[in-house]
């Protein structure tokens, strides 16, 4: 227990003090609530869905969390470079426990991060139709910064340099943001992009954000609920054997 | 202590480690040394436990690290060829980890920290985070940190590359200090042969993954005709100089430079 809480501490600790990393990861969701939620507003009304900004700030929220919870996974390079992943592998305590205590230390970052960018969401002008379905709201960005931290720790396992770094970013996730839904809406478009947007488990963090907060829903909330955990699950275990299998 | 018999590690066609065999016995200073690439962060990565070894059988305190890795890592502190501290991290929270991480109860980890910071002359930048913390400063920290948990060994892999003469006196003046009062075991690798010379109770050269030569410096010295440790060295392991391949963490490191700010 211990060692959960003082790797967890330790996540925090770093986050809460690098105040020029938070700003810097705030400008990318900033940009895009303003430059498309204001940019497509108009098309998006004058095809018949309603207010776009109301429409997209889920998929920010989201989008938000994907980007912190991934980043943190990547963070093992960070630390098999200063050093510190060995002062961990040496230590006598199980390697899960230590993953563990990483994971819940980088999903707690993103859901921090998640909950500044709803607070920006309401300041551009976003209303949640269902204010009682807040406490449902953040039962779903848990369970996508999860999911994510999941994937990123399972990736910084194996990576070991910045490049692998970069194809990562370019080739996992920017199209598991692009193909989630969080832009659009997954009604009526083709079929190709609706089967991979099925596969992809941000889409249902987007559409229970969605349920939740505007009351919209693609999948239902219930199914959402039920793949995002399965998903993790299965991540986590991933993630706890990629990581027992570091060698340094 | 450290029980090592015929000891051998492989990776493919190479032999990083071929049948090497010595004892260290508790309270004893003991120094690897060897050319790069001999052998000795492998030796130590095996008894260490971060590495499984080919053939052979390595011993820590009556333990073996293969199959009892946990009780092994309580028994030893160690600092790496590298920095291993958490940078955004104070001084007094990279210990606390340490001591969380082994177990130590808060109370007794409160006070031996204390103990440590106030001895490596750390204690008044205990709230500093580390990365404004110079070379021989992290050094200090590190071998503070592994004497947190009191262990009964101590491994050293090269602990006083990159310091300054003044610094690296200072850090072997501690660590003897340490050997002395707390009856701690030491194993060391070190470049610096006069560090050796005067710290070591006995040496093991290795080169080419084999033990070349076991002895206290002046047998060694005795046994080549050498005025000093350097010159038996030389003696024992000829005078080519050895290459070795940059691994990927060398190449993350060089890549963590150039994105490093100037301070």
């Amino acid at each position: 227990m211990t060692t959960i809480y003082i790797l967890w501490l330790r996540q925090i600790k770093r986050y809460v003090r690098s105040r020029a990393r938070i700003v810097a990861s705030l400008g990318q969701p900033l940009l895009f609530l303003l430059a498309l939620g204001f940019g497509f507003g108009p098309v998006f009304q004058k095809a018949g869905q309603g207010n776009y900004l109301q429409f997209l700030a889920p998929g920010v929220i989201a989008m938000t969390i994907l980007f912190t919870s991934i980043f943190s996974g990547i963070e093992l390079l960070f630390d098999r470079q200063f050093g510190f992943l060995k002062e961990m592998l040496v230590a006598p305590v199980p390697r899960l426990l230590i993953m563990i205590g990483r994971t819940l230390g980088g999903a707690t970052v993103a859901l921090m991060q998640g909950m500044i960018v709803i607070a920006i969401c309401l300041l551009a002008g976003f209303r949640p139709t269902n204010y009682s379905a807040i406490p449902l709201a953040i039962l779903f960005m848990i369970l996508i910064a999860i999911v994510f931290t999941a994937l990123g720790t399972a990736i910084g396992s194996v990576l070991n340099d910045m490049q692998g770094f970069q194809m990562i970013m370019n080739f996992l996730v920017m199209p598991i943001f692009f193909l989630s839904g969080a832009l659009f809406p997954l009604t009526g478009i083709p079929l190709a992009l609706q089967i991979i947007a099925g596969a992809n488990p941000l889409s249902y963090g987007v559409d229970g954000l969605r349920a939740a907060l505007i009351g919209v829903s693609h999948f239902g909330a219930l199914t959402d609920i039920a793949v995002l955990c399965g998903v993790s699950i299965v991540l986590l275990y991933f993630g706890a054997r990629q990581f027992s299998r570091i060698q340094i | 202590m450290i029980r090592v018999e015929h000891l051998t590690k492989t990776y493919g066609e190479i032999h990083a480690v071929r049948d090497i065999s010595f004892d260290v016995p508790a309270g004893e200073i003991f120094a690897f040394l060897g050319p790069n690439g001999a052998g000795k962060t492998t030796t130590i990565k095996m008894l260490t436990t971060l590495l499984r070894p080919t053939s052979g059988k390595v011993e820590i305190d009556g333990l073996d690290p293969v199959t009892h890795n946990d009780a092994v890592r309580k028994r030893f502190g160690i600092v790496f060829q590298d920095p291993s501290l958490d940078d955004e991290l104070t001084a007094a929270e990279n210990l606390d980890i340490h001591g969380a991480l082994y177990g130590v109860p808060k109370r007794v980890r409160t006070e031996r920290s204390e103990m440590l910071l106030r001895l490596f002359e750390l204690w008044e930048r205990r709230n500093d985070a580390v990365k404004k913390f110079s070379g021989g400063m992290r050094r200090r920290l590190e071998i503070a940190r592994a004497m947190l948990h009191t262990p009964k060994i101590l491994f050293l892999d090269e602990p006083t590359l990159g310091l300054d003469p003044q610094t690296r006196n200072q850090l072997w003046t501690h660590v003897k200090k340490l050997n002395e009062e707390e009856g701690m075991t030491v194993f060391l690798t070190t470049h610096y042969m006069e560090e050796a010379d005067r710290v070591a109770h006995r040496i093991a050269i290795i080169d080419h993954g084999t033990i070349v030569a076991l002895g206290t410096p002046a047998e060694l010295k005795k046994q080549t005709n050498s005025e000093t440790l350097e010159q038996a060295f030389l003696a024992l392991t000829g005078s080519t100089v050895r290459e070795e391949g940059a691994d990927s963490n060398d190449q993350l490191r060089n890549m963590a430079k150039m994105f490093r700010r100037p301070r």
